[in-house]
């Protein structure tokens, strides 16, 4: 889950960081009001999960009130890369001598967290990272120890900081590791870390990404996220407890396993189609998830054909099926379904589909021709009232 | 042979007395596994699954069973104490099929296991040795003895290819699924080096997905280590970067984990790649 960047420096700051004391505005009249609060200029900041809002202009400075107000209204309702920025923060400006990076991430070939600072911050430590690799540094934790004050300020002198600014960067990169384990981060980023023209530092930005497998155990987190990161049906799919992902394609898929569900779209790619989804149904595929699962995938309007890939494995197929069937009742029937049923009574299952006059499919190969050949006539034919002869042709 | 599971397997059931716990149990013993015992703390004294005793700690089971291998079913949040007491109680493999435990929880489980315990997955089917053992959550009919080697990152897909195989009369010496997660006990390279040394093992099938470079440092593995030959697939060529795709290891991130950069290392190394699951058991065939 993805924190904006007003929630990770709040977050920060509780960890005794050295953050802005800015404020979030959701009109361009509390922007104004807030920078009169703050009285001396300020930056305005777009709020979107996406990175690049400077590019996009999405970061304004604004030297008084007025002009606050006027860039709040130009930044507000701003698209930046598909996302409609809805609120802004206001900070005080700082007075920059240098910008720093300084960010952890779950390394996971080496299964630990590994701490990284760079002199060259304010740009994207990607970017850093393909042009000048050697300017990043990086430490990883003993996760039975946690980071060190050496380790802090062995990361402060190679990235070439005077002595006297050496103990305020160990103390917050110690803070920030406090901080990324407490909230079972997976990502915590301060860029800019910057040096003010006093020699202070302050955390001008953070990012931070909350592992979803540990929500369970940081409500205050779980209550921060926010809508614009997911769709309407990736959030209903979330809470059906189902793996969704919106492609661009046109097949819908349903599948049960999410490497199987990857190699369904592969396939279906492969036999010159594309994908409308990624679906992870779960084990067992019950009908009320089915259900559910198929509510989703018909809601969007470019799905021309539906494939159902289920491996029965333990639970059996004819079980399977009827709980498809029972999922069906009452579904818009708006385009064609291939299912492809194996395991255990596979036969007695696909033979109860047939009966409900579904497509069935053996293997792979045949339910991804089938779909895609389908999805095309659909395509062909325009309209959903043409698809009736395909859905009665066993 | 085969590796990890076999007739020597004397297994423990953490969790038996839970839903899942109780069904894949009594499954295991079905299929002829060696279970021994049951692991619910505050349940300690009773019986499971008819007669499976329970026990409060593993250390007791260990004790009194004689276990040596554990599996795990305890719900997430549970699962790293599961596996760490396991570990304290000198079980040699563990293998967890909990999905969703969180990541730095298996930071520090690992860092601790560290040459004390093997562990597959978490968020894995588990392993299974044909007409031998069964530790895992895998439909055991499926499966037949024979001369290929799979490991996997995935569950049902890999039945996908077992099905296969067994379709065509082509057995399996072990399979095993090494989870989904970002941070997992085993690796491919773990797996593939025991296969190599298996003489039951001709042949060695591998399941990818993108996200991470343990595929990468598999197929360096396979170019400086390998004698067997090595059919592969990796899932996920049509995912969009960014995206987590159900399994929590399955993500592209900052361009690195792609499909394509596994199956270019791979061919690289001289594994034969397929389009498809459905091309898997006719690649094999063609070197049986």
């Amino acid at each position: 889950m993805k924190l904006q960047e007003y929630q990770s420096k709040r977050i920060f700051g509780q960890y005794g960081m050295p953050v802005p004391q800015g404020d979030v505005a959701t009109t361009p009249a509390e922007a104004r009001a807030l920078a009169e609060r703050m009285g001396a200029p300020v930056v305005v900041k777009a709020q979107v999960l996406v990175g690049g809002r400077g590019k996009a202009g999405g970061i304004k400075l604004a030297k008084t009130p007025d002009e606050a107000e006027e860039v709040a209204g130009r930044i507000l309702g701003m698209n930046i890369k598909d996302l409609t920025v809805k609120k802004v923060l206001v900070d005080p400006a700082a007075d920059i001598a240098k910008e720093l990076y300084l960010g952890m991430v779950i390394d996971r070939s080496r299964g630990q967290v590994v701490v990284m600072a760079s002199s060259e911050g304010g740009v994207e430590i990607e970017e850093v990272a393909a042009s000048s690799p050697e300017k990043i540094i990086q430490v990883a934790v003993d996760p039975c120890l946690g980071l060190k004050e050496y380790q802090g300020r062995e990361l402060a002198m190679s990235i070439g900081l005077p002595r006297e600014q050496v103990p305020a960067f160990t103390k917050i990169a110690l803070a920030l590791y406090d901080c990324f384990v407490s909230s079972d981060a997976s990502l915590a980023e301060i860029n800019p870390l910057a040096v003010l023209r006093n020699g202070s530092l302050k955390a001008l930005d953070g990012k931070m990404l909350i592992d979803d497998n540990a929500l369970f155990r940081h409500p205050e987190l779980a209550a921060m996220r926010d809508d614009e990161e997911e769709t309407a049906e990736e959030r209903e799919a979330r809470e059906h407890g189902l793996s969704y992902v919106q492609l661009d394609g046109q097949i819908g898929c349903m599948v049960n396993g999410a490497g199987l569900a990857m190699a369904t779209m592969d396939i279906i790619k492969f036999y010159g189609g594309a994908p409308a989804n990624f679906l992870d149904v779960g084990g067992g595929a019950k009908a009320d998830k089915v259900a559910a699962a198929l509510r989703i995938i018909l809601s969007d309007s470019n799905v021309k054909a539906v494939l159902f890939n289920i491996f029965g494995g333990i639970t059996r197929c004819d079980e399977v099926a009827r709980g498809i069937l029972q999922a069906l009742e009452g579904m818009p029937k708006r385009v064609p379904m291939v299912v492809r049923l194996v395991g255990t009574n596979d036969v007695e299952g696909q033979a109860i589909l047939r009966e409900a006059n579904m497509l069935t499919a053996t293997t792979l190969a045949d339910g991804a021709q089938k779909v895609v050949a389908a999805a095309k006539a659909l395509a062909r034919d325009g309209d959903a009232e043409g698809v009736g002869h395909l859905r009665s042709k066993p | 042979m085969s590796i990890l599971v076999n007739n020597e397997t004397r297994l423990a059931v953490q969790g038996i007395t839970g839903r899942e716990g109780a069904f894949h149990a009594e499954q295991m013993i079905a299929y002829g596994t060696k279970v021994v015992a049951g692991v619910t703390p505050g349940k300690g004294g009773g019986w499971a699954v008819g007669h499976v005793p329970i026990f409060d700690t593993v250390r007791e089971a260990v004790e009194a069973t004689g276990a040596n291998t554990s599996i795990i079913y305890v719900p997430a949040p549970f699962a790293a104490d599961a596996m760490l007491e396991a570990t304290d109680a000198n079980i040699a493999l563990i293998v967890c099929i909990t999905e969703g435990i969180p990541t730095l929880d298996m930071v520090r489980v690992r860092a601790y296991l560290d040459g004390k315990a093997r562990l597959i997955g978490p968020n894995c089917p588990g392993a299974i040795t044909p007409s031998e053992a069964k530790v895992g959550i895998m439909p055991g009919h499926i499966h037949t003895r024979g001369p290929v080697g799979i490991v996997s990152r995935s569950g049902t897909l890999t039945y996908e290819v077992v099905h296969a195989l067994s379709m065509r009369g082509i057995g399996q010496s072990t399979a095993v699924g090494i989870g989904g997660d970002p941070i997992i006990g085993t690796t491919f390279v773990d797996v593939l080096e025991m296969f190599e040394n298996d003489p039951e093992t001709q042949q060695v099938v591998m399941i990818g997905e993108i996200g991470g470079t343990d595929e990468e440092k598999a197929a360096e593995f396979i170019a400086s280590q390998m004698t067997k030959p090595v059919t592969a697939f990796i899932a996920g060529q049509t995912a969009p970067p960014g995206k987590r795709m159900g399994h929590a290891g399955a993500i592209i991130s900052g361009g690195k984990g792609t499909a394509a950069d596994k199956i270019a290392a791979l061919e690289n190394a001289g594994v034969r790649v397929a389009h498809h699951p459905g091309e898997i058991a006719e690649m094999v065939a063609e070197l049986a």
